[in-house]
């Protein structure tokens, strides 16, 4: 095999290494965001939501996580990987 | 209808954590796939703008004492500042490549706030020893956009620079009301709950 195919080869699988990790970025916060609820199951109020104002039941952190993961993973990395690949196949 | 203080602080920790996830992403992929479509290009620099103009109705709302509210308009002025010079470099008005030094400068500026403003000791209850820790995290962490000024390639400072972020919205996630953190805290500090 001469180096400029094992160098391609080699560039290639880097790539999609990059393209795997932003597809993994969201996925992981929004699973960071669901282990912390179970580690801390008193912080989702939502769980026992009587006598509880207006702000504790919206704002409940463990839910953030998995939104800020949420908004990553379906508005921003799509868009990104798309624009990744494209650049990858000389687009 | 006025949240609680913490729960500001875990919004601004949502919006840390996502300008996190953006500048990770575009470390990982870089500047040319980064900017292909033009509202991405603008979206870090305008969220932490953002972050900066919401943060003077905190400044507002949000502050009992003097030393409060100086260092709460602080941070508004140094986000936006940051955040503006970044949209002003994008979008081709700004030039010089130092203008991101302002990103190091407020890091440093919110980190001497959250020290200076922060003067008991009392490194057992859970809000000293937060504003301790952050604030040694962001003095810390100014070295990642520092060098990332003058090796703007480099993946390693860069995504130093997106982590450090990740690391404020964690600390600002633990923010809670008079949960102890070492030991008890005094029975004059209230029922610690959540």
């Amino acid at each position: 095999m001469s180096t400029q195919l094992v160098s391609e080869r080699a560039a290639v699988l880097r790539r999609s290494v990059r393209a795997r990790t932003i597809y993994a970025l969201g996925p992981t916060t929004m699973l960071a965001g669901v282990v912390w609820a179970f580690l801390q199951p008193y912080r989702i109020t939502l769980l026992h939501p009587h006598g509880e104002g207006f702000w504790w039941l919206v704002i409940e952190p463990p839910i953030l996580v998995v939104l800020a993961g949420v908004v990553f993973a379906f508005l921003i990395a799509p868009g990104v990987i798309e624009d990744l690949e494209a650049e990858e196949n000389g687009g | 209808m006025q949240p609680p203080a913490e729960f500001v602080h875990w919004m601004f920790a949502t919006g840390f954590l996502l300008l996190g996830l953006c500048l990770l992403a575009q470390a990982v992929v870089g500047d040319e796939v980064w900017r292909r479509r033009p509202w991405r290009t603008y979206l870090w620099p305008g969220l932490a703008f953002l972050m900066g103009v919401l943060m003077w109705p905190v400044m507002v709302f949000f502050t009992n004492s003097t030393i409060h509210m100086v260092a709460h308009g602080s941070w508004a002025q140094v986000m936006m500042l940051a955040g503006g010079a970044e949209l002003g470099l994008v979008r081709g008005k700004l030039h010089s490549r130092y203008w991101r030094l302002t990103m190091p400068l407020a890091f440093l500026v919110s980190g001497a706030s959250f020290l200076i403003h922060e003067q008991n000791s009392w490194l057992f209850a859970r809000s000293a020893f937060l504003h301790h820790v952050i604030g040694w995290t962001m003095i810390v962490g100014a070295v990642f956009p520092f060098v990332a000024t003058f090796r703007p390639r480099s993946a390693v400072w860069r995504s130093g620079f997106a982590l450090t972020f990740v690391v404020l919205g964690v600390l600002l996630y633990c923010d809670r009301d008079v949960a102890p953190i070492f030991g008890h805290i005094s029975s004059q500090a209230g029922t610690p709950h959540r």
